[in-house]
């Protein structure tokens, strides 16, 4: 009888790698190299969705005579109004579409690894420019509420002795908000790598070409680590941007006065 | 390098990665007493379960961080191999 030769694909993974984005062209740009890495291509498909996603939503709104469409619309944003208004109160409302935005993207990216890509989110340097943008947002408005002076004072707050501990405190906030979310993610990913390679293995060791494990076990396991784990990753990083910022503003009384 | 130089290397990445798991614990421990606590609160007060429930779940995601660096340290220990 032939052997007919069994595409690789078939074969499950044989080598458990563990690579970072692959470089897919770079341009050199003076002292610079710029990457056009995996991750940046995989970012505009995501971009290109939730873009999708937003303009099918919300065509044609009507007052009178709701579409499912946009009831569920109407839904997504209550719900993340109501949670930014729960959690930083009314004068923070304003900040909602950023929040909304964030979330969403960090949703897709990480929900992408669905279909056997690299998940956005598993590339450490989204999520530190996410930080980043957190970490500016903190500053502008401890600066917007305190004034410069006012700002440059909070680090010597309890006593000037403090000094170095604030300002570690200062970048410590967006780089452990980073690592959670990267290291989850990441490390979810090589877990559920791993679990496709001893599965592939076993299934060689029994005589089979097939990875037949591989097909529906890992499922129960993706259902943690990609699903809930994504969920529950982005979730969290909206909460703390929202704790971070609400928090680096004066207290909620005067706003429920105004 | 010799042989016996990278096998002495990598069987004390692997050993250094199994220990840096044990910042494992700490997480457990906090998380387990966090949720704990939570259904207690939310047994007395039904009605907070919300807001219980999320501040949980920060509060958890924070607790978690440490687990987190130690997993990041164990993987690049097994997968990038810095000291080979």
């Amino acid at each position: 009888m032939a052997i007919m030769a069994i595409p690789a694909f078939l074969r499950g993974p044989t080598d458990p790698n563990v690579t970072g984005p692959q470089v897919i062209t770079s341009w050199k740009l003076g002292p610079l190299t710029i990457n056009l890495t995996e991750t940046v291509v995989l970012e505009w498909i995501v971009v290109a969705v939730i873009l999708g996603l937003a303009c099918f939503l919300t065509r044609n709104l009507k007052v009178r005579g709701v579409s499912k469409r946009q009831a569920v619309a109407e839904m997504a944003v209550e719900t993340i109004t109501k949670l930014v208004r729960d959690t930083m109160g009314r004068r923070w409302l304003w900040f909602t579409p950023y929040i909304a935005s964030v979330f969403c993207f960090s949703i897709f990216g990480s929900l992408i690894s669905l279909f056997g890509v690299r998940a956005v989110t598993s590339d450490f340097s989204v999520l530190l420019s996410w930080a980043a943008v957190t970490f500016l947002i903190i500053t502008w408005t401890k600066i917007r509420y305190g004034g410069i002076g006012g700002y440059l004072k909070g680090f010597a707050d309890p006593m000037p002795v403090m000094l170095p501990i604030n300002i570690l405190s200062e970048v410590a906030t967006p780089a452990a908000m980073a690592l959670r979310h990267f290291g989850n993610i990441a490390g979810g990913g090589i877990i559920m790598m791993l679990v496709y390679y001893g599965l592939a293995n076993a299934s060689h060791m029994i005589g089979l070409d097939i990875a037949v494990f591989d097909v529906g076990i890992p499922a129960v396991l993706s259902l943690y680590f990609d699903l809930f784990s994504d969920f529950m990753q982005a979730f969290i990083f909206i909460m703390l941007t929202m704790v971070f910022v609400s928090n680096a503003g004066p207290a909620e009384d005067e706003a429920s006065a105004s | 390098m010799t042989d016996m130089g990278e096998a002495i290397i990598l069987a004390g990445s692997a050993i250094g990665a199994g220990l840096a798991m044990i910042a494992g614990i700490g997480p457990g421990i906090g998380e387990g007493y966090a949720v704990g606590k939570a259904c207690e609160a939310i047994a007395r007060q039904p009605e907070a379960s919300g807001a219980v429930t999320r501040t949980m779940f920060v509060g958890c995601a924070v607790a978690e961080s440490t687990g987190i660096y130690g997993l990041i340290i164990a993987l690049l220990l097994i997968f990038l191999k810095p000291f080979t």
